[in-house]
Order: structure tokens, then C-alpha cells, then sequence
């Protein structure tokens, strides 16, 4: 079983994009599942959502404690949240960051899906949509395939800035 | 079509693909997609039924009444507060004999304010004749909502449908389902005999002397009772035609099991994969998922000569685990041996408000129990 766990901010779009990867794992003929950790929603609140995926059908609806990926939509959540409890020695982070970034041994991507989103003037109610350019980047990472991320975002948003968005991510980061 | 879907959205889906023809909902945490999806397929045309908004949970299930009461197909949704502020009216349905389908997100009640996983608000319904479903998938929930309609108005039961949705862990999660393009004759039309009919005129919930009165209890315990055999029958036609199984419980490796975890909703999934951390420790170790509360299937021949471990999302004060209560009472002859000596179920309260219980947690259950004991899973006295 391969597990993600997903933070972000209220607003930023994280609990689409877990369903999004989901259902392209899924779209990739994996069974899949998407969770968003609901507490007392409010924007700007750190949020966090898990994604599970496996060659069988998944049993478990806890919350996932040793991720095999971490993705971090805001790197402001990192000074109040530690994002990296419990990661697998061999897990890997993904960041939303124009910056390379160090964190221990762990692989680290990174992609400014922020820089992303506002050059395709992908906004919503203020702020940049991020769950559409993460697919392009989770494709990068080898997790899901890239004809999936984009059947799976065009399943969900009609407005094909958003599969542009996807597609510069994956082109623009590092693998 | 094979889809990607939510718990919430399946409830949904399967009340359109049974073309239900009167909806009052009215919204509530973690239930709100439920209603919110309603009302689109509704306003799309996707479902041609009558969407009643209406200003309470007590009003939603009124407007039930009556219109399941001219004999059409009718759904509800709600949640915690919104179930219990309509408790009334639960009553109400289920003495009418009115078929309706209502899916519950189980939602622990305040204060202290918590919108977290519990059974304690349909449990608290157990006694009012609505039949009770607990399911555990995504995909469950859409077959059972559908199969709901299907049991609620056959003849013989003629007694409200509750399939329950542990919240969030169910309602929000997203998952696999598989919907059904053509129902076929699987959901044959209404045909209610005490439906409303301006031609024929007659009075509906007159006062009712005590001999009659009884007679109409009896008549409800009647259909509870006969209720089986339908759900059964829809069960096995189901998995005839569309080829997914389902029973009154469900079992898992429990054929040779020393222990049985018994649990409903989504907890009894995640004991699963606590059976099988347990049996590479060489426990021998089952589960057997609640999937009918009411009727409340008889588990001795299940049970009988094995540890039971039974596991509560709910409390009934001053009694203890409702679930483990259930079972106590209906499978008693399972936990005496030979010798006539008992060897009763540990009760395990767990996962009340949501609290976060792993399967881990579930496999340190069964590894502490003990016989007839109680455990109130990470409160220290």
C-alpha cells in the first residue's frame, strides 16, 4: 500500500486534490481511497487529507501515520505542523516552494505550483488553485500516470486551464 | 459504470436511480452532500421527484409522512441533532407503517460540541420499528439505500428503512463504486394498500382503544419479524442479478476463529486488518460485522464456543454497550459451555465523537480481553 498525506491550508483546494489523485490511481486501475481529517473548518487552518493506494481493495479508514509521501501546498504550515511525523526512512516530500529545499534525508521535489497557477490566472475567490497543477507533479513523482491526472482533472473542471496548469508542473519539475 | 465516489454522493446516486418521487431534507453535517447532491439532480432533471426544502429535520420527516402516505417512494437524510430533534416523527413513520428510506450520517450529539463518528443517535432510535442498516463501503452504501426501498415496501414489512453512514470516516471518504446502469424490475413500483386515495375516503391515525392499539404493536413486531425473509430475498436477488453478496452480518475468517470481533460501520472493516495482524501472531482471530440492528439477527450458532470481543461506537447509560447488550440478549446461549459456566463478550467502548481508533489499537483489544469485562478505550480511571 502506498500512503500520502496531504497538507495544506483551508481554501487552498487540499481535499480535492486527494480526491483528485485518488481518482487517478483509480483511473490507473488501482483501488483508491480519499479521506479529508475534518476538523473545525475555517480558511486558513492547516488541513490534512490522506490518499491510500493499493492493488486491492483498502479496509482501513484511520488516519495514516507512516506516509510514503508527504505533499505540503503552504511551507507556512511547516512552522506550526511537524509534516514530516512519522515519514518512512525511505518516504519522500513533495513542496510547493519556487525553492529546492533540504529536509533530512528525505527526497525532496519541489514545484511553484503558486507561480503556476497565477501565470494561467488560475484563481478562485483570491487565492490560486493548487490541486490541478499538484496532479501534474504527483505524475512527475511516478505515482500516478500522466493521462490519468488529466482524465481525472478534466472529470472534475471544465476549464482546460486547469489540465495546462497540470502539464507545466509536470514539464517544469525536477524528477 | 465503474465511478469514484463519496459515501454522501452514493446515497445520493442510488435515490436517483431508484427514481424517487418525493425528497424533504433538509442539511446538516456530514450528511449536507447528500442533500446538496439531491436537490442538483433534481434541479438537472437527472431526478424527476418533488424536492420539498423545508425549515427543520421535524418538518422534513412530516413532509415523509405524507407523502409517502398517497403510497410514492420517499427520502429523507439527516444526522445526529436533526435525527433526534425528529424523533417524533420517527415514531410516527413507523406506527404508520410508511415505507420511507432515510440515510443517517452517525454523529455523536452535544455538548460538549463534536460532529465526529457515533452510533449512539440511530441507537437511540432502536426502539421506534425502523429497520436499521450499518454499512462499511462506499459501495455498500449505494447497494443498501437501493435494496432499502426494495424492503421498506414490500407488503409484508411496510416499516421505514435507516441505512447509517459513519461520519466522515464514511460519508466523506473517497472510494470506488460500481453504480448499476439498469435496475431492470429489481425496484418493482410502489404499491401501498393503506395509501391515500380521494376516491375511497377513510381516517388516518384516529384514537385507538388499547385492544386495538395493541393489536397494531403486535402487527409492527409482525413485520419486523417477517422483515427477515425480505431482506434475505432482496440480499439474494441482488447478488443474482447485480452480483455483489450481502447478508444479515458478515463474517470474516471467523469459521475457525477463537475470537470474533464484533463491531458495525467502518470499525468493523479496520478489525479486519486486525484479524490478520493477529493471525501472524498465531491468535486465531474473526470479525463479524453488524450490518442489521433491527432486526437484530440471531449470532448464537456464529458465536457459540468462542471468545467474543464486541466493540461499541455508543453507550446506553446506566446499562452499558448497546451493541454488546444486543448480543448478550439475542446469542445468550452462545457464551454458556457445556460445563454451564459463561464466558461473556468483552466490551470494548471505542471510537465515540470520532475518536481516532487504528487497527493496531483494535488487535490490543483482543490481545487484553477479558471475559464479560469493560473497557472505555483511552480513558484512565
Amino acid at each position: 500500500m502506498y500512503e500520502i498525506r496531504l497538507h495544506s491550508r483551508g481554501g487552498q483546494g487540499g481535499v480535492t486534490a486527494a480526491k483528485l489523485i485518488a481518482q487517478a490511481a483509480f483511473l490507473d486501475g488501482k483501488y483508491a481511497t480519499a479521506t479529508p481529517l475534518y476538523g473545525a473548518e475555517r480558511r486558513g487552518a492547516p488541513v490534512v487529507s490522506f490518499i491510500r493506494i493499493d492493488d486491492k481493495p483498502i479496509r482501513i479508514y484511520s488516519q495514516i501515520r507512516k506516509p510514503d509521501l508527504v505533499i505540503v501546498l503552504d511551507t507556512s504550515i511547516m512552522q506550526t505542523v511537524d509534516v514530516l511525523a512519522g515519514l518512512k526512512a525511505d518516504g519522500k516530500v513533495l513542496v510547493n516552494s519556487q525553492h529546492p529545499m533540504e529536509l533530512g534525508s528525505h527526497k525532496v521535489y519541489h514545484t511553484d505550483l503558486t507561480g503556476i497557477a497565477l501565470s494561467l490566472d488560475l484563481v478562485l475567490a483570491g487565492n490560486p488553485i493548487l490541486n490541478t497543477p499538484l496532479l501534474g507533479a504527483v505524475a512527475k513523482a511516478g505515482i500516478i500516470s500522466r493521462e490519468s491526472a488529466q482524465k481525472a482533472i478534466s472529470s472534475v473542471f471544465a476549464d482546460d486551464r486547469n489540465t495546462k496548469a497540470a502539464v507545466k508542473a509536470f514539464e517544469d519539475m525536477e524528477p | 459504470m465503474l465511478t469514484f465516489s463519496t459515501g454522501n454522493k452514493a446515497v445520493a446516486t442510488a435515490v436517483k436511480d431508484a427514481k424517487t418521487v418525493v425528497v424533504a431534507a433538509y442539511p446538516i453535517t456530514p450528511q449536507t452532500e447528500v442533500v446538496e447532491e439531491t436537490a442538483n439532480n433534481v434541479a438537472s432533471g437527472a431526478l424527476k421527484a418533488r424536492y420539498i426544502p423545508v425549515e427543520s429535520e421535524h418538518s422534513s420527516m412530516g413532509a415523509c409522512i405524507g407523502a409517502a402516505a398517497t403510497g410514492v417512494r420517499t427520502f429523507t437524510a439527516t444526522s445526529s441533532h436533526g435525527l433526534v430533534y425528529m424523533c417524533e416523527q420517527i415514531h410516527m413513520s413507523a406506527a404508520a407503517r410508511l415505507p420511507i428510506v432515510m440515510a443517517n450520517a452517525n454523529r455523536a450529539l452535544g455538548p460538549g460540541w463534536n460532529i465526529g463518528a457515533e452510533h449512539t443517535d440511530s441507537m437511540s432510535m432502536r426502539d421506534s420499528g425502523w429497520l436499521q442498516a450499518y454499512v462499511s463501503t462506499v459501495q455498500e452504501a449505494y447497494d443498501t439505500t437501493l435494496m432499502a426501498f426494495r424492503i421498506a415496501e414490500n407488503e409484508n414489512v411496510l416499516l421505514p428503512v435507516m441505512i447509517n453512514l459513519d461520519g466522515f470516516l464514511l460519508t466523506h471518504i473517497t472510494q470506488p463504486m460500481d453504480t448499476i446502469d439498469d435496475l431492470g424490475d429489481y425496484l418493482p413500483p410502489t404499491n401501498t394498500p393503506h395509501a391515500i386515495d380521494i376516491n375511497n375516503p377513510g381516517g388516518y391515525g384516529t384514537l385507538t382503544p388499547p385492544t386495538e392499539h395493541f393489536k397494531f404493536r403486535h402487527d409492527i413486531q409482525r413485520g419486523m419479524k417477517d422483515s427477515v425473509a425480505v431482506i434475505e430475498d432482496a440480499q439474494a436477488d441482488f447478488a443474482k442479478r447485480f452480483g455483489r453478496t450481502y447478508g444479515m452480518y458478515e463474517e470474516y475468517l471467523c469459521d475457525d476463529a477463537e475470537v470474533v470481533i464484533v463491531a458495525a460501520g467502518t470499525l468493523a472493516k479496520e478489525s479486519e486488518v486486525a484479524a490478520d495482524i493477529l493471525r501472524k501472531e498465531g491468535i486465531k482471530a474473526g470479525v463479524l460485522r453488524i450490518r442489521w440492528l433491527r432486526p437484530f439477527p440471531d449470532l448464537t450458532a456464529a458465536l457459540k464456543g468462542k471468545d467474543v470481543v464486541v466493540i461499541d461506537r455508543d453507550y446506553s447509560f446506566g446499562l452499558g454497550g448497546i451493541l454488546v447488550n444486543e448480543i448478550r440478549t439475542k446469542a445468550l446461549e452462545a457464551f454458556i459451555g457445556k460445563d454451564g459456566k459463561a464466558n461473556l463478550p468483552f466490551s470494548v467502548i471505542a471510537g465515540l465523537g470520532g475518536q481516532e481508533v487504528t487497527y493496531d489499537d483494535i488487535a490490543d483489544f483482543v490481545r487484553n480481553r477479558k471475559s464479560g469485562g469493560e473497557l472505555w478505550f483511552g480513558v484512565t480511571e
